[in-house]
């Protein structure tokens, strides 16, 4: 039972960094219909920018943090203005290629630039521990599962309650309309990219206690948050993190309880499984095409 | 200027418009076939590199271009010829068989991912595919009664008629041009049947397809079966090339070089799977080039232009440190797809286009003619 609920643990707090990173996708997706497939290195250079502020030059842990989020922000920004404008709503296939491209390109130079060692970030949660009864739990695990909800219900709130949150699900449904109406499209898919890149930038810093940081960490773990995505439904921001938890228990689970290699691929059955018999995700909302 | 009069249906689907196309790729196919007594073995081993690549990039137009269905996982599918391929040679089957049966099964495979993937549109399609690769790459790394896990088989020179064939000989290279030029001439007479015309329907739109009478399903199976077979083809090639193959070959990467493929050469032609293919194989000679010859030519013209001995070694060493820096390769993939996607989205078919309507119109050529329509996002959610 001890087992049970540490590894439940753990898989939720690996999952809420799939959550996080699976929510940037579907910030992105929801403003512009486009898909992020460089999100997942969009985290991994966070986690660098972090690691240059915090580790190299030595500054405190939240003033790090905080110039990496917008430092992010910023270059969210660039990348949009220079890989996705120019190719917004052009067919998905060409928008997904670019971003492909993206990230291989931010992959690379990640590993010119800081070496393909692994780092790690001092954080003031990487020693402590919380113990209830005979449970131990560590406290990067539970700023992360933390920091995801205040996150969470932050981005929910902003998409659901503010004009700009409006403006942004306006603008995906239909662009021209928002247009019409007044709504700054291009400002408001510039803001957009800026926030998901900051949301990935906290995904990366909040992972680098748990797992190190190294250029590739974005390839792996992003492509986990693509599972996590579609299982909650790709437009839905608590459908992203619930998704994420879910991913991230099953494969934790599996990692424990079932034969050795099933860890890996645990996350796509049920990816398939979801595709096949519930296409639309668990908070997605049913449509249907018309002519 | 030459004008064509199409009288009837049979000269618009004619496989040689006019006598310029004979004696063109007339021209071409007796270069390819003088090419292993002219070129340097590596150049020809790169060349055998190009036609496996075709081949895939055909079998993936067939699928991506012509039948508008996005897929990252023809890794796996080639990954599946190549075992087939590999596991059978132990049991002495003969070449011909289990270079069929490699093709047979995973055009089964294929038609099995269709299935599912018939729900399925866009983004969705993309991760299944991928999911499907994943999936695939663990079995192979498990599987090892039958693959030998992380540890890789090992395949031998394959044997024609009590032949044996190396992979460096020029029979090889002849066996896969053969390939390549069947799956290109049979795919150009698919895509002139009404199969072919339907995949271009549920490309251009599915519903207006399906209200046409094409059996959407029945055709996007096809599409996903004929495009896995060709590339298990190509995987039994591809595992005779490299005589050695191992679950961590065929990962996301080799998928999403694939797709570059098409994308780069092009995704509305078949000349695209071609011109992509050279262009994705002969990276890796221009890199090495980069690497060996740049600094000095560099350090050359820094010497020529008045620096001094000091400076252009200096010019050298730099030059040859970034040549040499690790990620150099990864970098320059991520730019060109960008570049291609942002400027030239017809690839380098469409560039060659472009250049020949220049010179047919020639005063007269308008830019605008291969201007995209510009286009608003209108959400897919609830179209």
């Amino acid at each position: 039972m001890l087992d049970f609920v540490q590894q439940l643990v753990s898989g939720v707090a690996l999952g809420c960094v799939y959550g996080l990173i699976a929510l940037g996708f579907v910030l992105v997706y929801k403003a512009t219909e486009v898909v992020n497939f460089a999100q997942g290195d969009l985290m991994m250079l966070g986690g660098f920018f972090a690691f240059t502020f915090i580790g190299m030059m030595g500054l405190n842990y939240w003033v790090g943090f905080a110039g990496a989020v917008v430092a992010m922000a910023l270059f969210g920004m660039l990348a949009e203005r220079i890989v996705v404008r120019p190719i917004l709503g052009y067919p998905q296939f060409s928008i997904i290629m670019a971003t492909i491209g993206l990230g291989y390109f931010l992959r690379s130079v990640a590993g010119m630039i800081w070496g393909t060692d692994d780092f790690k970030i001092e954080t003031p949660f990487s020693r402590g521990v919380l113990r209830i009864g005979s449970l131990v739990l560590a406290h990067d695990k539970l700023s992360v599962i933390a920091a995801t909800i205040i996150l969470c219900a932050l981005l929910w709130l902003f998409f659901n309650k503010t004009t700009l949150g409006t403006a942004m699900r306006a603008s995906s449904e239909n662009m021209l309309a928002a247009y019409y109406m007044g709504i700054p499209v291009k400002r408001v898919v510039s803001i957009v990219w800026a926030i998901s890149a900051a949301v990935a930038t906290c995904a990366g810093v909040l992972l680098a206690p748990i797992t190190f940081i190294h250029s590739n960490v974005g390839l792996v773990l992003g492509l986990k948050a693509f599972p996590a995505a579609v299982l909650g439904g790709f437009g839905s921001i608590p459908g992203a993190v619930v998704g994420g938890v879910l991913i991230g228990v099953i494969e934790s689970m599996a990692g424990f309880y079932l034969p050795e290699g099933w860890k890996d691929v645990a996350p796509y059955v049920v990816l398939l499984a979801v595709l096949l018999l519930k296409p639309e995700g668990l908070f997605g909302l049913h449509v249907r095409k018309k002519v | 200027m030459r004008f064509l009069f199409k009288t009837d249906y049979d000269d618009d689907i004619r496989l040689f418009p006019h006598s310029g196309y004979v004696v063109s790729y007339g021209l071409l196919l007796a270069a390819l076939l003088i090419a292993p007594y002219v070129l340097s073995s590596y150049l020809m081993s790169q060349l055998v590199f190009v036609c496996i690549y075709a081949t895939v990039g055909v079998a993936l137009l067939i699928l991506t271009g012509f039948t508008g269905q996005a897929s990252l996982g023809h890794a796996a599918f080639l990954a599946i010829g190549a075992y087939t391929a590999a596991y059978l040679q132990k049991y002495n089957v003969p070449f011909p068989v289990y270079f069929l049966a490699a093709g047979v099964l995973t055009g089964c495979v294929g038609a099995l991912v269709g299935f599912p993937a018939l729900r399925l549109q866009g983004i969705y399609l993309v991760i299944a595919t991928i999911s499907f690769a994943f999936i695939v790459e663990e079995i192979l790394a498990r599987w090892e009664s039958v693959t030998n896990g992380n540890e890789g088989l090992r395949v031998k020179a394959l044997s024609l008629l009590g032949v044996t064939v190396s992979r460096d000989s020029p029979t090889f290279y002849f066996l896969c041009l053969a390939v390549l030029v069947l799956t290109i001439v049979g795919t150009l007479n698919l895509l002139r049947s009404p199969t072919g015309r339907a995949f271009v329907a549920i490309r251009d739109s599915e519903t207006a397809a399906r209200s046409m009478g094409v059996n959407v399903a029945l055709y996007k199976v096809k599409s996903f079966a004929i495009s896995a077979a060709i590339t298990g083809l190509a995987g039994v090639l591809f595992a005779h090339k490299l005589s050695f193959i191992s679950p961590e070959m065929f990962t996301l990467q080799l998928s999403i070089e694939f797709i570059i493929v098409i994308l780069i050469g092009g995704i509305f032609s078949l000349h695209g799977a071609v011109l992509g293919a050279i262009f994705i194989v002969m990276i890796d000679p221009f890199l090495t080039y980069l690497k060996d010859d740049m600094p000095g030519v560099i350090a050359g013209i820094a010497a020529t232009f008045g620096a001094g001995p000091a400076t252009a070694g200096n010019v050298q060493s730099k030059v040859a440190a970034f040549a040499s820096l690790n990620g150099l390769k990864g970098a320059i993939y991520g730019i060109i797809i960008m570049l291609f996607v942002l400027f030239e989205p017809l690839g380098l078919y469409g560039r060659w286009l472009k250049i020949k309507l220049f010179f047919q119109l020639f005063p007269l050529y308008k830019r605008a003619t291969f201007k995209r329509q510009k286009i608003y996002v209108k959400s897919e959610r609830n179209r």
